[in-house]
């Protein structure tokens, strides 16, 4: 297909419109100019996906060559296979449908242009990112959507605590960034390319396994993956980054910028084989995630908050998936992950919408009946993400845990883990259905959506739950995976527990026949709530750790310690001066006397020396 | 080195001469009147050239007389003249060269001499004698000094020009009040 | 012609001794006429100074720089004397201990 350069045209030329109009747009116009150009940049994927699935070629597109600097030439290109078809679908697909709902969310703020602009922005990043040839493209896209990021984090700027919160996830991913960065420096000065395919297969043929280059490398590539992931330990950005409108925690925060570390070590998987070390710690980062954000994930009350915390866990389950080698594993959670999770937090920025921005879930209550769209909606996406049999959630989820059960050694740790974590998912997220959905209403809602925010809950709802009959053409992309030959107990405690973590959470919080209230509230209940609440007190470390004392140097620079010096040198100039000034009198008779001063003294020396 | 009586009375007449000059110079640099200290100053330069002449610098000797103590002192005159002091301002330059004005620039000009004439304690030394005659200053002078001469005529045009500039009047209107 | 066989370190002394009265005239005296005679005294006594190397070596040299001592001599008293009628029309005084404009 020859207008492969269309798929993030359309988004980008979209946004530049949106900015150029400086928000005075009609608003009908700027909606659909923003929902438009993703659909039509869908449709675009649509028509690659089909020729691709058709002839299964490897499509290379070079539009010009970026810059030239001596034995430097990145060219700016697109690289499609099937791994880049998977998350430009996700992306151009789940992004319209996110689109579509936002013109409904957002109808009634009076920067609906801004808000498009930067949506369209961070699309053709996205898909910049995913498409991108060679790394530096890649890192372009890995920016922009930083940048859109940021922008739609503090899009409510009037707050000073979302601009608080935006500028958390910026700076926070920037450190993951600068580890990338570099990473990408150290490959090119020992490989000379920064062109993946080019770059993978010197790297193959340069380093062997085990080699400490490749380890090093990797490390610095899986920081930045670690920061744009919001994985251990750099996840404290993705909870406060809530702060955002909905739609775009739906879409950046959930179904696709987070997942671009994913994307970065699928990517260059070729890379992370050669280095064991670096894929065993993928492993434990993505397990340890996984379960800290779980935990936390329990006891939290903003509704939106919950979902950060299960995206964060959700991507662990990625990492765990890519660190064990299952890398197929891994890009299909993303997928399916990409299609429950916009769900649940487009159904939740439904009740948010339909509640008078409500965020806390003990506010609510009992809206199975008032509003019935979005409870089935949140409900078919909980059952995905606890992993119900049958649901997408399940088939990701599932490959995954027999992935880990079959590596040896940690495997059985990781299993382990990641059947707690699969527990603690059924807990939290039927926790979450049950206290919002059932039970006493709280808090009445003003309107019901309208038929934008159907049609895309609907239209997830069926992605959610039928996405993991999906086949996705990852196999020329990957190194073969082994078959699964799981033995049945292994595959009926896979299926078995998500559904104990949903009758826990019927025991606990609907049926209350478990009742944990006295054992919350004791002293040693309300640290660990405590605690867990505050996401293991991460941010309070880091502030002791990094903030505190970057912002004393701060405050310290502040006082101009360097200008201190010299202003010194000009205060005690202008000391000498007031002093000095004193001696030019005027007069004529004391000049010449200081004269002949001088003199008599210049002879004394003089006569001195001589003898 | 036995001297002729001739010898004896020249070099008589320089200490004489030396001493006429000292004598002038302090009397003119300690008179109130103006006028009066022109007059000594007028005596110490014939004095010093006399020394001149008896060191055997005719020329310098007459320079000395002709534009010092002639052209120079002849302009001092003229601004005297101009300036018509009086009798209070004899009085105040009297009461101005009383008491304490004199002890730090007697202090240092004193310290001066000492050291100069410390300087001065090695240089055994005597003129040659010989005097050189108008002819060879005047061959030198626009030989290997003809640069020399072109600088000073330069000094002097300033100098006229300065002078010139400087005497006319209307500067003075010309000023703003303060 | 002939001149005198005299020494050297007796010319060189009374030529510091006309230099030290000069100077101490300069810094007593708050006349500004009074200031340039004695400026005249200096200037001379350096001349002196001069020919009498001249006279030791028997060189015209001495007597040149005198040429020149003198040249400068006329040109600073022309524009001093220039400056003494500049100051006695604005000051309406000799005195240079008024005349102290330039105060730092």
């Amino acid at each position: 297909m020859a207008g492969i350069w269309l798929i993030p045209f359309f988004p980008l030329a979209s946004a530049v419109l949106l900015l150029l109009s400086a928000g005075r747009m009609p608003r009908q116009l700027a909606a659909w100019l923003g929902a438009g150009s993703v659909g039509l940049s869908a449709i675009c994927v649509a028509s690659l996906v089909n020729d691709f699935l058709a002839d299964g070629q490897v499509r290379e597109v070079t539009l010009w060559t970026w810059m030239t600097v001596a034995e430097f030439t990145p060219r700016f290109a697109f690289y499609i296979d099937g791994l880049t078809v998977v998350m430009m679908s996700v992306i151009t697909g789940v992004g319209f449908l996110i689109h579509l709902y936002s013109i409904e969310f957002m109808w009634d703020d009076e920067s609906i242009c801004r808000y498009f602009a930067y949506m369209n922005l961070f699309v053709g990043a996205m898909l910049l990112l995913v498409m991108a040839d060679n790394l530096l493209l890649l890192y372009l896209g890995w920016e922009g959507v930083g940048v859109c990021s940021y922008l739609l984090v503090g899009f409510w700027y009037r707050d000073p605590a979302n601009g608080k919160a935006a500028r958390k996830a910026f700076v926070v991913t920037r450190v993951g960034d600068t580890a990338m960065a570099l990473g990408l420096f150290l490959l090119f000065t020992e490989l000379g390319t920064l062109d993946i395919q080019p770059l993978l297969a010197a790297a193959n043929s340069t380093w062997q396994v085990g080699d400490t280059l490749p380890v090093l490398a990797t490390a610095l590539l899986l920081g930045g993956a670690v920061g744009k992931s919001a994985q251990l330990p750099l996840q404290v950005w993705l909870p406060d980054a809530m702060a955002g409108p909905t739609p775009v925690s739906a879409l950046i925060h959930a179904a696709t910028m987070v997942t671009a570390g994913v994307y970065l070590i699928a990517r260059t998987s070729g890379l992370f084989l050669l280095a064991p070390p670096t894929m065993e710690a993928v492993a434990w980062i993505g397990l340890l995630t996984l379960l800290l954000a779980a935990f936390a994930a329990l006891v939290q009350q903003d509704i939106k908050r919950i979902l950060a915390y299960s995206t964060i866990s959700q991507i662990g389950y990625m990492f765990l998936a890519l660190g064990v080698g299952a890398f197929a594993s891994g890009i299909f959670h993303l997928v399916t992950h990409a299609f429950f999770k916009a769900l649940l937090f487009l159904a939740a920025g439904a009740v948010i919408h339909c509640l008078h921005h409500e965020h806390n879930i003990f506010r609510m209550g009992g809206l199975r009946k008032r509003l019935p769209v979005v409870f089935w909606s949140f409900l078919i996406g909980s059952a995905a993400l606890a992993a119900l049999p049958f649901t997408s959630g399940f088939y990701s989820k599932d490959a995954i845990l027999l992935s880990a059960s079959e590596v040896g050694g940690i495997g059985l740790w990781l299993w382990a883990g990641g059947l707690l974590g699969a527990l603690l998912t059924g807990i939290y997220s039927f926790r979450l259905v049950f206290i919002v959905f059932f039970g006493q209403a709280h808090t009445e809602p003003d309107r019901q959506p309208g038929w934008k925010m159907s049609v895309a809950l609907v239209v997830l709802c069926a992605l959610a739950l039928a996405g993991g009959l999906l086949a996705l053409p990852l196999a020329d992309v990957f190194p073969a995976a082994r078959a699964h030959e799981a033995s049945h107990a292994i595959e009926y405690i896979s299926i078995g527990t998500p559904l104990l973590g949903l009758l826990l959470a019927y025991l606990m919080f609907l049926g209350r026949q478990i009742n944990f209230d006295r054992a919350a509230d004791s002293i040693a209940g309300r640290r660990v709530r405590g605690f867990l609440f505050s996401g293991w007190r991460f941010d309070q470390l880091y502030e002791v750790l990094w903030v505190r004392p970057y912002t004393t140097v701060a405050h310290w620079c502040r006082n101009e310690p360097v200008d201190r010096v010299y202003n010194a040198i000009v205060a005690s100039s202008q000391w000498a001066h007031h002093k000095l000034a004193a001696l030019q009198t005027g007069e004529l008779r004391w000049y010449a006397t200081s004269m002949v001063f001088g003199l008599v003294l210049l002879l004394a020396v003089m006569l001195r020396n001589a003898t | 080195m036995r001297k002729r009586g001739g010898a004896i009375m020249m070099e008589m007449l320089f200490y004489i001469a030396a001493a006429v000059a000292l004598l002038a110079t302090v009397l003119a640099l300690s008179r109130a009147n103006a006028a009066h200290a022109l007059i000594y100053l007028i005596v110490s330069l014939l004095a010093v050239a006399v020394v001149f002449f008896l060191m055997g610098a005719p020329f310098a000797a007459a320079l000395e007389i002709v534009i010092y103590a002639g052209a120079i002192m002849v302009l001092f005159v003229f601004v005297i003249m101009m300036l018509n002091v009086g009798r209070e301002g004899t009085a105040r330059e009297r009461e101005w060269l009383g008491g304490r004005n004199w002890i730090a620039p007697g202090i240092l000009s004193a310290l001066l001499l000492l050291e100069l004439m410390l300087a001065l304690r090695h240089a055994p030394a005597v003129t040659s004698g010989v005097a050189v005659t108008p002819k060879e200053v005047g061959l030198t002078l626009f030989g290997p000094y003809v640069l020399a001469v072109e600088i000073a005529s330069m000094l002097l045009l300033a100098g006229l020009v300065g002078a010139y500039h400087l005497g006319r009047r209307f500067i003075v209107r010309r000023e703003r009040r303060r | 012609m002939g001149g005198l066989q005299i020494p050297m370190e007796q010319v060189l002394a009374l030529a510091g001794l006309l230099f030290s009265c000069g100077l101490l005239g300069l810094m007593l005296r708050r006349n500004i006429i009074f200031m340039l005679m004695s400026l005249e005294v200096m200037l001379n006594a350096a001349a002196l100074a001069f020919v009498a190397a001249g006279a030791k070596w028997q060189q015209a040299d001495g007597q040149i720089i005198f040429l020149l001592i003198l040249s400068v001599a006329a040109a600073e008293v022309a524009v001093g004397l220039g400056l003494v009628l500049q100051i006695q029309r604005r000051f309406k005084t000799l005195d240079m201990d008024q005349a102290r404009r330039l105060r730092g």
